[in-house]
C-alpha cells in the first residue's frame, strides 16, 4: 500500500465502520464495541504511517474521484492534518476500549447506535481534518456535529435537551461558517484551500472578504466554544455519558480549533488577519476572557463533570490564547496544547467514569479519603492529570502553558501573561479542592488525636476500576509525563515543520 | 581559580537525584511492613550521600561533573551539574537527611504518627527534588525540581489531618505556587533576553539586560519566586505556620531544604543570572538589602514574642535566612563567602534546635517555652545540644555560627556597609535575647515534680542530636572538615566575584 | 436610496429573514418554534447561495445543444447549486435529529416550553 492513499483511508475507514456496526450488531451485540475498537485501531496505525510519511517526504495529496483540484476536492495530509489525527485517533482508540464497561454500565443496551454514532462522529472529525476543500469542510463539520448531538442525547434524563440547545447554537454556527464562506467563495472564485491561498492576497482587502471571513472564525469559534459562544458547552458535556464526553471533550472542540488555525494561518495570509483585520487578536483576546472566566465557573462547580466542562472552556482559551498571538512560538503553543489538553482532559472525563461506575456519582462535596484507598489507581490517575492541568512541571501541560508564556514575553503582551499565570493559580484552586477531599481526612472527623489512637484505618474494600477502564485511565495520565519530558522532541520533529510560513 | 572549569559526563548527579526518587515504591509497597520500610528510607539515604560525597574530590578539583538528561525545551536541556555551589548544598542536604531519617523512626513511632507510609515517601520525593535543586544547571531544571519539592512538602504540611494543618497547608500552597508561578514568568522573559537559561558564574544577563526597569521588574519577579521559600518578609507568613508538620519535616524541611533552596535560589539568582555587576549598575542589591536587614530585624523581634517553641524557632529561622541573602546583597567576595557558609551552619545548628523540639514534644508532650521549667534535668543531653545551637545562632564562638558570621560582617566591612555590620551585631543580641531564657528555663529553674521522673527522649532521637550538635562545634574549630565547605565557599565566591572585575569593593551600593 | 435598494432587495430580504431566524432561535421558548427559527436560517444561507449565483441573461446549467459550450457567460455558475443541493439534504438531516431529540424530551417531560421543562427538571 502506497502511502498516497491515506489521506482517504482514515475517514474511509471510520465511515465504513459506521455502516458495519449495525449490521455485526444484528449478529452479535458484542461485536459493535470490538470493531470500532478495530477500526480506531486501524486508523490509529495509518494516522501514523501518514505521519511518518509526511515527516520524511512532505504533504500527500489525494484527490477524490481523480477529478484534479481545484475543481475536484483533494484530501491533504500535512504535518499539521498528520499530528492531529495521531492524536485523536490515539485518544479514540483509548477510550473505546474504555467504552467496553463504562457503556454498558451508564447506556444499557444502547451499545449499537452508540458504536456506530461513534464512528460516523470520527469520520466526520478526520474528513475535517484532511480535506482541503472549505466546503467539503462543512458537509463533515456537519458530519461531525449530527452524530455529536445524537451522542450526547444517549445520557441521563437531561441530556436531550442539553443536546437540543448544542444543536440549536451549532446549526446557528454551521450557517454561519457557511455564509461566510458565501462571501469568499463569491470573492475569490474558487473554495479549494491551496487556491484560495494563491488568490485570496488579491481580493482581501475587499469587504465581503473580511465579512466572509468574520463570519467563518465566527462559526468556527461557535463550534470550539470561544468563550462568549461557549454556553452550550457545560450542560452538553455534564448529562452526556461517561464515554461520550470522554470522546467528543477532548476531540471535538479541538478539532474546531484545528479548523481555526487553518482557516487563519493557512487559509489567509496571517499578516492580514493580525494587522488588517484584527481578527487574531480578538481571538485572543476572547480565549484570555475565556480562560479566566472558564476557570472562575470551574472553581464554583459542584460536580466533577460540570467543572471539567468549564474548565475546558478554559483549557480551548489556551489555544485560542496561541492563535491570539500569531507567532510561531504561539503557533507551538497552541498546537502542542491540543495535544495535552485532549490527554488531560481525557484521562479527567475518564476518571469520572471510573467514579460514576463504582460510586454512581461524581458530586465533589460526596468524595472522601476513602476514595484514595478504595480506588488508589484511579486516583492516582486523576492526581496526575490534575497537576498537569494546573501546569506544574514535567507534565505535558506545563509546557504548552511555557511556550504560550514565551510567547506572551517575546511580543510584551503582558495581559496574555497575566492571564496564563493567573489561570494556573485557579486551576490549582479547583484540582486542589478535589485532592484533598480525595487524599486527606475529611475536616472535623480527624479532631486534634494526632496521638494515641493512631493507626486506626478503616477497613475499605478495594474497589477499583475493572481493567479495560483502568488501563485507557491510567495510559493517559503516563502519558502526560512522557509527554512533558518529551516535549522538546515533539517540537523539534513535528511541530516545527508545521509552522506556516506566514508567520 | 578561574570559572572555566572543566567539566566530564557521568550519571552520578542523576543518580543521586533519583535514588530516593526510585525508593518511593519500594516504601509503599512495603507500607505494611515498617522496619522494611525504614531500610528502604535509610538505604536510600546513605546511597544518596555516597553518590554525593564520590562527586567531591573532582569538584575540589575543579572538574564539573555533568549529565544532561534529556532536551526537554528546544534549546533548553534539562541538565544537572554538580558545581561547586550545587556540591556544597547537595553535600548539606543529604548529609542532614541521613541523621533526620534515623531522627524520623524515632519521632513517628515515639508520637505514633498516623500514615506514615506517606510521611516516608513524601520525604524522600523532597529530598530528591531538593538534590535537584542543587545541582540544577539551568533555571528550568530549577524550576521543575522547585515545584515538584513544593508538591511533596504539601502532604508533610498538612500530615496532621486537623483543621489548623488543612489551613496551613492551604496557605503554604497558595504561596508556593504562586511563587512558581511568578518564577515561571521570571524565567520565561529570561529566556527571552538571553536565549539561554545556562547558570553561569558572574551572571548569566552579564551584559545582556540594559533596561533598568526590566532589571528591577525581573529582579523582583525572582525574587518573589524564590524568595517565598527564603521566608523574605513579607513573604515568610506560611514558615511559621508550616510548623504544624512533625518536627523531622519542621527540622530538615523547614530548616534545610525548603527554606535553603529558597535561599539557594536567591544564590543562584544573584551570582548566577544576574551577577554581581548587574546587580550592582541597576541597584539591585540595595533592594535586597533593605528587605533582608528588615528582616533580621523584625524576625528577630516577633521571635522574641513567640512563646510556642517551634514558632520560635521558625522566626528564628526566617531571620537566618535572611542574613544568608544579606551576604548576597554585599556583592563582596567575603559577603558570598560568609552567606554560602551560613548556609550549612544554619542547618547543623536549626536542626539541632528543631530536634531538640522534636524530642520534648515525643518524650513530655510539651510545646511551650514556658512549660520547660528543669527539664534539663530529665533530658540533660537534648538541651545540653540545644544550648550549643542556640549559642551558635547568637554567633558564640567557636560554634560555626561564628565563622559564618564572622565572615558576613568581614563582606560588609569590605563593602563599606557600617549599617550592616551593626545588623548583624544587634541581631545577635536579640538571638542571644530569645533563645537565652529557654537555656535559662532549662536549666536553672525548678520544674514539676513530673519532669524529673522522666528520662532522656528515645535513643534513636538523642543520637542524632548529638551528632548533629557535636557537627556544629567542629565545623566550627574545622569548617573544611569532611565536607569541604569552606572550600567549597570560597570556591563559588572566587567563580562569582572573578567575572565582575569592574566593582571596586568600596562603592557596593550606588 | 431607491438604486441601492433596487440593486440589493434580494439580500436586504435575506438580511431580514437571517435576523428574524436568529431572533427566533434566542427568544422563542417553544422548543417547536426554535427548531422553525433554526429551519429559516439555514434556508437564508441556502438562498444567499443562489442568489448570488444569479446573473442577468442567463440560463440554468443544463446543457443546451443549440447554445454549445462556447461561450460560459450564458450559462449560471454550476457550482453552487450543486453545493447547495448538499446544504439542503444536511439541513434535513438536523431537522430529523432535531425532532428525534425533541420527540425525546417531550416522552421525558410532556411538554416543550422551555421554562416549564427547566421547572420539571428539578
Amino acid at each position: 500500500m502506497s502511502s498516497s492513499q491515506i489521506p482517504v483511508l482514515i475517514p474511509v475507514t471510520f465511515l465504513l465502520t459506521a455502516l458495519l456496526i449495525p449490521l455485526l450488531g444484528l449478529i452479535n451485540r458484542s461485536l459493535a464495541q470490538v470493531s470500532a475498537v478495530i477500526a480506531s485501531g486501524l486508523a490509529l496505525v495509518f494516522s501514523y504511517l501518514g505521519l511518518q510519511a509526511v515527516l520524511s517526504q512532505g504533504r500527500i495529496s489525494y484527490h477524490i474521484g481523480g477529478w484534479m483540484p481545484p475543481l475536484g476536492i483533494e484530501f491533504i495530509l500535512d504535518s499539521l492534518s498528520a499530528f492531529l489525527c495521531v492524536v485523536f485517533c490515539g485518544i479514540t482508540l483509548l477510550v473505546l476500549i474504555y467504552g467496553k464497561t463504562s457503556v454498558a454500565h451508564e447506556t444499557p443496551g444502547k451499545d449499537i447506535p452508540f458504536y456506530s454514532l461513534t464512528m460516523l462522529l470520527l469520520g466526520g472529525l478526520s474528513g475535517m481534518v484532511m480535506t482541503g476543500d472549505l466546503f467539503n469542510l462543512y458537509v463533515f463539520l456537519e458530519i461531525s456535529a449530527l452524530s455529536g448531538y445524537a451522542l450526547l442525547g444517549i445520557g441521563n434524563r437531561r441530556a436531550s435537551l442539553a443536546a437540543f440547545r448544542y444543536l440549536t447554537l451549532g446549526t446557528a454556527g454551521a450557517s454561519f461558517y457557511l455564509l461566510g464562506l458565501a462571501f469568499i467563495f463569491y470573492s475569490a472564485g474558487t473554495l479549494n484551500m491551496a487556491d484560495l491561498t494563491q488568490m485570496l492576497p488579491f481580493v482581501q482587502d475587499t469587504r465581503p472578504v473580511s465579512i466572509g471571513l468574520v463570519l467563518m472564525v465566527l462559526g468556527v469559534g461557535l463550534k470550539m466554544a470561544l468563550f462568549p459562544m461557549h454556553a452550550w458547552l457545560p450542560d452538553a458535556y455534564t448529562y452526556a455519558s461517561s464515554t461520550a464526553t470522554a470522546l467528543i471533550a477532548p476531540i471535538g472542540t479541538k478539532v474546531a480549533a484545528y479548523v481555526l488555525l487553518r482557516l487563519m494561518f493557512f487559509v489567509a495570509d496571517p499578516d492580514y488577519m493580525r494587522h488588517d483585520l484584527h481578527l487574531t487578536q480578538v481571538v485572543g483576546y476572547l480565549g484570555a476572557i475565556g480562560i479566566i472566566w472558564g476557570s472562575i465557573m470551574a472553581i464554583c462547580q459542584k460536580e466533577l463533570k460540570r467543572m471539567l466542562a468549564f474548565s475546558s472552556v478554559a483549557q480551548v482559551g489556551y489555544i485560542a490564547l496561541g492563535i491570539g498571538l500569531a507567532s510561531p512560538l504561539g503557533f507551538i503553543g497552541a498546537v502542542l496544547h491540543i495535544l495535552n489538553h485532549a490527554c488531560m482532559k481525557g484521562c479527567l472525563f475518564l476518571f469520572s467514569g471510573n467514579l460514576r461506575l463504582r460510586l454512581g456519582h461524581s458530586t465533589i462535596p460526596k468524595f472522601s479519603d476513602t476514595l484514595s484507598r478504595s480506588m488508589p489507581w484511579s486516583s492516582a490517575a486523576f492526581a496526575l492529570a490534575a497537576i498537569s492541568m494546573i501546569g506544574l512541571p514535567p507534565t505535558a501541560g506545563f509546557f504548552s502553558k511555557w511556550y504560550l508564556a514565551l510567547g506572551s514575553i517575546e511580543q510584551s503582551n503582558w495581559i496574555f501573561l497575566a492571564v496564563l499565570l493567573v489561570s494556573s493559580l485557579l486551576n490549582a484552586v479547583y484540582f486542589f479542592r478535589i485532592m484533598e477531599k480525595i487524599y486527606l481526612k475529611p475536616r472535623n472527623a480527624g479532631g486534634n488525636d494526632s496521638h494515641g489512637d493512631a493507626q486506626q484505618p478503616v477497613a475499605v474494600a478495594r474497589n477499583e476500576a475493572p481493567g479495560t477502564m483502568l488501563v485507557p485511565t491510567l495510559t493517559l495520565a503516563v502519558g502526560l509525563l512522557v509527554l512533558g519530558i518529551m516535549n522538546a522532541w515533539i517540537i523539534t520533529h513535528v511541530i516545527h515543520i508545521m509552522i506556516p510560513s506566514g508567520l | 581559580m578561574t570559572p572555566e572549569m572543566l567539566t566530564y559526563t557521568t550519571s552520578l548527579p542523576f543518580l543521586a537525584v533519583m535514588v530516593s526518587m526510585a525508593a518511593v515504591p519500594l516504601i509503599l509497597i512495603s507500607s505494611n511492613r515498617p522496619n522494611m520500610r525504614e531500610f528502604w528510607t535509610l538505604a536510600a539515604a546513605f546511597v544518596k550521600f555516597g553518590l554525593i560525597f564520590s562527586l567531591l574530590p573532582a569538584a575540589l578539583e575543579g572538574r564539573i561533573a555533568e549529565y544532561t538528561i534529556i532536551q526537554i525545551a528546544p534549546g533548553i536541556d534539562l541538565q544537572l551539574r554538580a558545581d561547586p555551589m550545587g556540591m556544597f548544598f547537595a553535600l548539606v542536604a543529604s548529609s542532614l537527611w541521613i541523621l533526620t531519617s534515623f531522627y524520623s523512626i524515632g519521632y513517628v513511632r515515639g508520637a505514633n504518627e498516623k500514615k506514615q507510609t506517606r510521611y516516608f515517601a513524601s520525604f524522600a520525593v523532597c529530598l530528591s527534588a531538593t538534590i535537584g535543586i542543587a545541582f540544577s544547571a539551568n533555571l528550568l531544571t530549577f524550576l521543575i525540581f522547585y515545584e515538584i519539592l513544593s508538591l511533596a512538602t504539601y502532604p508533610l504540611v498538612v500530615h496532621k489531618e486537623t483543621d489548623e494543618a488543612y489551613r496551613s497547608g492551604r496557605m503554604y500552597l497558595i504561596y508556593a505556587l504562586t511563587a512558581g508561578v511568578l518564577l515561571i514568568a521570571a524565567i520565561g522573559w529570561t529566556y527571552a533576553l538571553a536565549g539561554t537559561v545556562d547558570f553561569k558564574p558572574g551572571g548569566l544577563l552579564n551584559g545582556i539586560i540594559q533596561d533598568p526597569w526590566t532589571a528591577k521588574i525581573l529582579f523582583l519577579l525572582f525574587m518573589a519566586g524564590v524568595g517565598v521559600k527564603a521566608g523574605i518578609m513579607p513573604l515568610h507568613s506560611w514558615l511559621p505556620r508550616a510548623m504544624v508538620a512533625p518536627t523531622p519535616v519542621s527540622a530538615l524541611l523547614h530548616a534545610v531544604a525548603v527554606v535553603k533552596s529558597g535561599v539557594f535560589g536567591v544564590i543562584r539568582v544573584v551570582g548566577f543570572v544576574f551577577g554581581p555587576e548587574v546587580m550592582h549598575a541597576f541597584g539591585l542589591n540595595l533592594i535586597l538589602a533593605v528587605f533582608a536587614g528588615t528582616t533580621i530585624l523584625v524576625a528577630s523581634l516577633i521571635a522574641l514574642k513567640q512563646d510556642n517553641l517551634k514558632a520560635r524557632l521558625a522566626y528564628s529561622t526566617v531571620g537566618h535566612l535572611s542574613y544568608i541573602v544579606l551576604g548576597m546583597a554585599l556583592i563582596s567576595a567575603d559577603g558570598f563567602m560568609g552567606g554560602i557558609m551560613h548556609l550549612a551552619n544554619h542547618a547543623t545548628m536549626k536542626i539541632t534546635l528543631f530536634f531538640c523540639a522534636g524530642a520534648i514534644y515525643v518524650n513530655l508532650h510539651k510545646t511551650e517555652i514556658s512549660q520547660l521549667d528543669g527539664i534539663g534535668k530529665a533530658m540533660p543531653w537534648t538541651m545540653g545540644m540545644f544550648t550549643i545551637g542556640a549559642l551558635g545562632l547568637a554567633g558564640v564562638p567557636p560554634i560555626n555560627g561564628f565563622v559564618s558570621k564572622w565572615f558576613l560582617c568581614l563582606g560588609a566591612l569590605q563593602a563599606d556597609q557600617l549599617i550592616i555590620v551593626g545588623i548583624f551585631v544587634v541581631s545577635g543580641l536579640l538571638n542571644a535575647a530569645y533563645f537565652f531564657p529557654i537555656v535559662h528555663r532549662a536549666f536553672m529553674r525548678k520544674g514539676d515534680e513530673s519532669i524529673a521522673r522522666h528520662g532522656e527522649a528515645p535513643l534513636l532521637m538523642v543520637v542524632p542530636i548529638c551528632i548533629v550538635g557535636v557537627l556544629s562545634l567542629v565545623l566550627g574549630f574545622f569548617p573544611n572538615l569532611v565536607f569541604h565547605f569552606y572550600d567549597l565557599a570560597s570556591t563559588v565566591a572566587g567563580n562569582i566575584m572573578h567575572a565582575a572585575t569592574g566593582i571596586t569593593t568600596a562603592s557596593v551600593f550606588p | 436610496m431607491y438604486d441601492f435598494i433596487q440593486g440589493y432587495y434580494a439580500y436586504l430580504f435575506l438580511a431580514t429573514l437571517f435576523v428574524i431566524g436568529l431572533w427566533g432561535m434566542m427568544t422563542k421558548c417553544n422548543l417547536m418554534k426554535k427548531i422553525m427559527s433554526m429551519s429559516v436560517v439555514q434556508s437564508t444561507t441556502i438562498l444567499f447561495w443562489i442568489v448570488s449565483a444569479y446573473k442577468d441573461d442567463a440560463r440554468v446549467t443544463v446543457l443546451d445543444k443549440s447554445l454549445g459550450v462556447d461561450n460560459p457567460d450564458i450559462y449560471l455558475n454550476p457550482l453552487p447549486h450543486t453545493l447547495m443541493l448538499t446544504a439542503i439534504v444536511v439541513a434535513v438531516v438536523t431537522l430529523g435529529v432535531s425532532y428525534a431529540l425533541i420527540i425525546n424530551i417531550y416522552r421525558e417531560y410532556n411538554t416543550l416550553d422551555e421554562p416549564t421543562l427547566l421547572e420539571r427538571m428539578k
